[in-house]
């Protein structure tokens, strides 16, 4: 599947979303992706990977994308994170 | 002969049962332990790199839990995906609510959250 897709797909249910994309495979079906958005603020980690997996729901049934490996984080977080990187 | 009328309606009311049963059984379980990891295979041999790496984890912190085999019970196997909402194994849950699969685990392993979470 194509990136752009994906990406379009998760941001129309999460306007807010960041979205990166990696091709864990070289086979563009096992999908590693990372989003970055507030809706996920207070919200546990299963919920937020569940936000993302029921947006993607479709395309896992049919095995367009065989397999995600999901990383949620909200802006505050993520900006901790480049933090981190950059010391 | 004379059986087969007690035979049909048996069959009826044990479907209804069976699904019933599924519910029950995975509230059942789930609750059996304050830590309950739904698995493929057991700790002691798992069947998958993934149930491996959650045992690991939780060996490691020196943690009691129970453990269901989900490759020896296709009904339970289906159910708890749909119980739960989430499509994949390993599953953990602690005091009765679904905590997450290998990559949440291994990703509150980490940053400690898994720790804190027990201790609740």
């Amino acid at each position: 599947m194509e990136f752009e897709n994906v990406k379009s797909l998760i941001k129309n249910k999460i306007p807010d979303a960041d979205v990166t994309v990696i091709d864990l495979t070289g086979t563009k079906d096992h999908l590693g992706l990372e989003i970055v958005s507030n809706e996920f603020t207070g919200k546990r980690l299963i919920q937020q990977h569940q936000m993302i997996m029921d947006i993607l729901k479709e395309e896992l049934n049919q095995n367009i994308i065989h397999a995600v490996q999901i990383k949620t984080m909200t802006k505050e977080q993520k900006e901790k994170q480049n933090g981190k990187e950059s010391l | 002969m004379e059986k087969n009328p007690f035979k049909m309606l048996n069959e009826e009311v044990k479907e209804v049962n069976r699904y019933a049963d599924i519910n029950e059984r995975i509230k059942a379980l789930i609750n059996s332990s304050k830590i309950l990891l739904f698995m493929k295979g057991n700790p002691q041999q798992p069947m998958c790199g993934f149930s491996a790496n959650v045992c690991a984890m939780l060996a490691q912190m020196g943690v009691e839990f129970k453990s269901f085999d989900i490759l020896s019970d296709e009904g339970i196997r289906q159910g708890v995906k749909e119980y739960s909402n989430w499509p994949t194994y390993p599953q953990l849950y602690v005091n009765g609510e679904l905590i997450g699969g290998n990559d949440i685990i291994t990703e509150m392993y980490h940053s400690g959250e898994l720790e804190t979470l027990f201790k609740k």
